[in-house]
C-alpha cells in the first residue's frame, strides 16, 4: 500500500499539472478586465491555499506534540513546516508576478500580501530553528508553530483595520470564485485538486524522511549508550 | 496572594543583579540612543530630520534594543547555571516566568526612557500633553514585547545559535504590536486622537493575548 501510495499521488499530481496547463492555456476563456495575466491564478490561488493547509497542519502537528509528547507529531509538524515554505515561496513569486501584470508593482503594502508575508517569515524562521538550534529544539519549534497560527488572525485584523482606517484593498476577493465562467471554474477547481495530490506526495515523502532521520538518531545515541558504537 | 509575592521576588532578584552592575541598562540605553541618531541621520531633508519617520524609528530603536536586553537577561542565568535553581525553587514556573516579564518590562521602559527624549529632540517635536498618551503607548508595547520575548529567550536558552535565531523568530510574531504601535505614535503625533485610543485599545488587546497564549505554553516549552 505505502510503496504505491507516494509514487501514485505524484504521477497523479503530474498528470494533473499537465492537464491543467492545457485547460488553462487553451479552454479556459480570457479574463474581460485582466486578459492573459489573469491565467496564473489558476496556479496562485491554489499554492496560497496549500500554504494554509500545511500552516494549520504544522500547528495542529504541534498542539498534538505538545499535548501527547510523541515525536510522531512532531515529525508530521516538521514536514509541514518546510512545504509551507516552498507553497509560501511559489505564492510570493507568482503573485508577484501577477501584482506586476495587472497592479503595475511588484509589492503592495496590502492586507492579504502583509498577512500571508508575515506568516511566511514565521514558518522560514521555524524552518530556521529546526535546522540550526541543535538537539532540545523540538519543543521551541513547536511552541513557535502555535504563536505563528495565532498571531495569524491578529496580523490580519491589524491590517485590515490599519486598511480601514486608510485607503481600500486592491487585492481581487474571495467571491472572485464564484463569479467565474464555468470552464474557469473547473479549470480552478482541477489546478486545486492537482496542488493538494502534490502537497499529499510531498507531505508523505518529507515525513517519511524526517522519522527516518529521527529513528537512525535514536538508534545511534542507544548505540553510543550501549558502548556498541564509538562516537 | 502568594502568587504575585513570588512574582515580586523574581522580578526583583533580577533587577537588584542589573542595578548592581547596571551592564544591560548601560549598554542597551546606548544601542538605543546610537539608532535614533543614525536613523535621525538617514531621515534628513533640508537639515531637519523627517517627522513622519518617527513612529518608525522609535519603534525600530526599542524591539531592537529591547531584543539585546533580552538576550542579556537570560545569559546571565545560563553563565552563573542558575535556571535549573532558579525552575527548581518551590514556585510556579508560572511565577517564575511572570517575574523575569516583569522585570524585562521594567528594563524595555528604561530604554523608551531614552528613545523618547531622544526623538523628541532630534526630530524637533513639541507634542504638549500628548506626550502622555505617547507614554501610554510605549508602556502597553514594552509589556507586549516582554511577554512574547520572554517566552521565546527562555525556550532558546540550551539552544544552538540562539542569538540570532532570537530576532529571526521573535520579529515576525511580533508584529501586529509594532504595526499598532507605530499607527499609534503616527496618531499621536498627527494630533488625531480618535485613531490614537483605537489603536491603543488594540495594543492592549495584544498583550492580553499574547499573556494567555504565554502562560498557557510556558510550563509546556520551557526545557530544563
Amino acid at each position: 500500500m505505502k510503496r504505491i501510495l507516494v509514487p501514485g499521488l505524484a504521477a497523479l499530481a503530474a498528470a494533473g499539472l499537465a492537464v491543467t496547463l492545457y485547460l488553462i492555456f487553451y479552454w479556459a476563456p480570457l479574463e474581460r478586465t485582466l486578459n492573459f495575466n489573469q491565467k496564473i491564478f489558476y496556479w496562485h490561488v491554489p499554492n496560497w491555499f496549500m500554504l494554509f493547509s500545511m500552516v494549520f497542519l504544522c500547528g495542529g502537528a504541534s498542539i498534538g506534540y505538545l499535548v501527547k509528547r510523541d515525536a510522531r507529531w512532531d515529525d508530521v509538524a516538521h514536514a509541514a513546516g518546510q512545504l509551507a515554505v516552498l507553497f509560501g515561496a511559489i505564492g510570493l513569486i507568482t503573485g508577484s508576478i501577477w501584482g506586476k501584470a495587472a497592479w503595475g508593482h511588484w509589492w503592495k503594502w496590502e492586507l492579504r500580501l502583509t498577512t500571508s508575508l508575515i506568516l511566511w517569515l514565521t514558518m522560514l524562521g521555524y524552518a530556521l530553528v529546526r535546522r540550526f538550534a541543535g538537539a532540545g529544539s523540538e519543543r521551541l519549534a513547536a511552541g513557535l508553530a502555535v504563536f505563528g497560527v495565532v498571531n495569524v488572525p491578529l496580523v490580519y485584523f491589524a491590517v485590515k483595520l490599519a486598511d480601514s482606517l486608510g485607503q481600500a484593498s486592491a487585492h481581487p476577493k474571495t467571491q472572485v470564485v464564484a463569479k467565474l465562467t464555468a470552464e474557469m471554474k473547473t479549470t480552478f477547481q482541477l489546478s486545486v485538486v492537482t496542488f493538494m495530490l502534490l502537497g499529499a506526495a510531498l507531505l508523505l515523502v518529507r515525513v517519511g524522511a524526517i522519522r527516518d532521520e529521527r529513528r537512525l538518531r535514536e538508534l545511534r545515541e542507544r548505540g553510543l549508550d550501549a558502548g556498541i558504537l564509538d562516537s | 496572594m502568594r502568587f504575585f509575592r513570588l512574582v515580586a521576588a523574581v522580578a526583583g532578584k533580577d533587577l537588584k543583579v542589573e542595578l548592581r552592575s547596571r551592564e544591560i541598562l548601560y549598554t542597551m540605553g546606548l544601542f538605543a540612543a546610537v539608532i535614533v541618531v543614525v536613523f535621525s541621520f538617514a531621515f534628513v531633508k533640508d537639515q531637519t530630520a523627517l517627522v513622519e519617520a518617527v513612529p518608525g524609528v522609535a519603534w525600530a530603536a526599542v524591539v531592537f534594543a529591547g531584543t539585546i536586553g533580552l538576550g542579556r537577561a537570560f545569559d546571565r542565568e545560563r553563565e552563573g547555571d542558575t535556571m535549573r535553581a532558579l525552575l527548581l525553587a518551590p514556585a510556579p514556573r508560572l511565577a517564575v516566568f511572570a517575574g523575569k516579564t516583569v522585570a524585562v518590562t521594567v528594563l524595555v521602559v528604561a530604554v523608551e526612557a531614552v528613545v523618547l527624549p531622544l526623538c523628541l529632540l532630534f526630530f524637533n517635536l513639541d507634542l504638549g500633553t500628548a506626550i502622555f498618551d505617547l507614554a501610554l503607548v510605549l508602556v502597553l508595547g514594552a509589556i507586549g514585547f516582554a511577554t512574547v520575548g520572554t517566552v521565546f529567550a527562555a525556550m532558546l536558552l540550551r539552544t544552538q545559535s540562539r542569538d540570532v535565531l532570537l530576532p529571526v523568530v521573535l520579529y515576525p510574531i511580533l508584529v501586529p504590536m509594532i504595526m499598532a504601535g507605530t499607527k499609534a505614535t503616527a496618531a499621536i503625533l498627527a494630533a488625531d486622537g480618535g485613531d490614537a485610543w483605537f489603536w491603543i485599545k488594540f495594543l492592549a488587546a495584544y498583550d492580553a493575548a499574547f499573556a494567555v497564549a504565554a502562560l498557557w505554553t510556558f510550563e509546556a516549552l520551557v526545557i530544563e
